[in-house]
């Protein structure tokens, strides 16, 4: 068993709130600086740049988890994760067909820019992602399994968009197995509060969407091997394995 | 009746958006699903919400909205606070939520 540093939520040039400095290999470059085994390309609503962000990673020896943060029905945000490019552009294209045709304004919400492995611009995306998709909270995790992957609520803790801000509590039927806490976040506070978390595989990720926002690497997991078919299979539950928010 | 007058006569909190409070406010709107939001606040509507957060601000930009007024003593969190006043779009408090609020506001547009 390998111990893995991990961030499973992070922003490109993609998400309109993005930094256009989020680029594919500068996203990776700096993981690897930073020290981390394993990261996850998390974009708002869309798959568009994972295929780069994983070439990237590739090239220089940093698996790349291919992910989107959908925000569902209910504004609540939850990262989804996929073992391959291929899944995760099935389901991109399952979600692009249940977000509002609004166009982006990138004067008011920022660029949403599809880059290639070599951080060529090759397009803007025209829909605005920061919209709800008509898919419920209670259906995300099932949904992403469908597509070999799996499904956690994101910042809990916040105050907006998160499981917690909109329902209150995390719903039995969502059958989550993990759930992200922010970084400054009181964990005792929390499952305090919120008992149905105890259970759960606790995250510690950055959501970072500006380089200067990814911190040195802290929490970590232990697995058989660094790719993203185990890391999921450790959230899904499906191997025994250790995990520490450091 | 623009939104200096309506927060006058209203004793709403100005929180930004000092330039633009002579805008003339024609109707109201409450709501705090953004994406829900995003497709039905009228243009020149007083939005009653309790997100104060940098996407609402960008919201009632898009739809060109009269003001924000926050209700229940919503905060306007940093981020907020920073783009309102680069848009110079007009934002308020209240203490009353957006039921009491509403009743007010739609008295005075009447």
């Amino acid at each position: 068993m390998i111990r893995v540093f991990y961030d499973l939520h992070l922003h490109s040039c993609l998400s309109p709130c993005g930094s256009e400095d989020m680029t594919p290999n500068n996203l990776v470059n700096m993981a690897l600086l930073l020290g981390y085994g394993i990261i996850a390309l998390t974009d708002h609503n869309s798959c568009r740049n994972v295929p780069a962000a994983v070439r990237a990673g590739a090239a220089r020896g940093l698996p790349v988890v291919p992910g989107m943060e959908l925000c569902t029905q209910e504004e609540a945000h939850v990262i989804c994760l996929f073992p391959t490019v291929e899944t995760a552009l099935g389901f991109d294209r399952y979600v692009a067909q249940r977000i509002p045709k609004i166009r982006n304004r990138p004067e008011i919400f920022g660029r949403q820019t599809v880059m290639d492995e070599r951080d060529t611009v090759v397009g803007e995306e025209e829909t605005l992602l920061l919209n709800a998709a008509c898919v419920s909270v209670n259906h995300v995790r099932g949904l992403a399994r469908g597509f070999g992957g799996t499904a956690f609520p994101a910042h809990v803790d916040r105050s907006a968009y998160s499981v917690l801000s909109s329902l209150g509590s995390l719903p039995p039927e969502a059958d989550f197995t993990a759930a992200e806490i922010s970084a400054k976040g009181d964990v005792q506070a929390l499952l305090h509060r919120n008992p149905e978390l105890r259970d759960l595989i606790l995250l510690k990720n950055s959501d970072a969407h500006y380089l200067e926002n990814m911190p040195d690497p802290s929490a970590s997991v232990l697995l058989p091997e660094k790719s993203p078919e185990c890391l999921i299979a450790a959230l899904n539950r499906e191997i025994q394995t250790e995990w520490n928010r450091g | 009746m623009t939104v200096q007058e309506l927060a006058e006569k209203l004793s709403l909190k100005i929180l930004a958006g000092r330039e633009s409070l002579s805008r003339e406010v024609t109707g109201g709107y409450t709501g705090d699903l953004l994406s829900w939001v995003m497709s039905r606040l009228p243009e020149n509507a007083a939005w009653l919400t309790v997100m104060g957060n940098i996407n609402a601000v960008a919201v009632a930009s898009l739809k060109d909205a009269a003001c924000i007024i926050l209700t229940d003593s919503a905060p306007l969190d940093a981020e907020a606070l920073e783009k309102a006043r680069q848009l110079d779009l007009p934002v308020l408090l209240s203490e009353r939520n957006s039921y009491e609020l509403g009743l007010k506001v739609a008295e005075l547009l009447r």
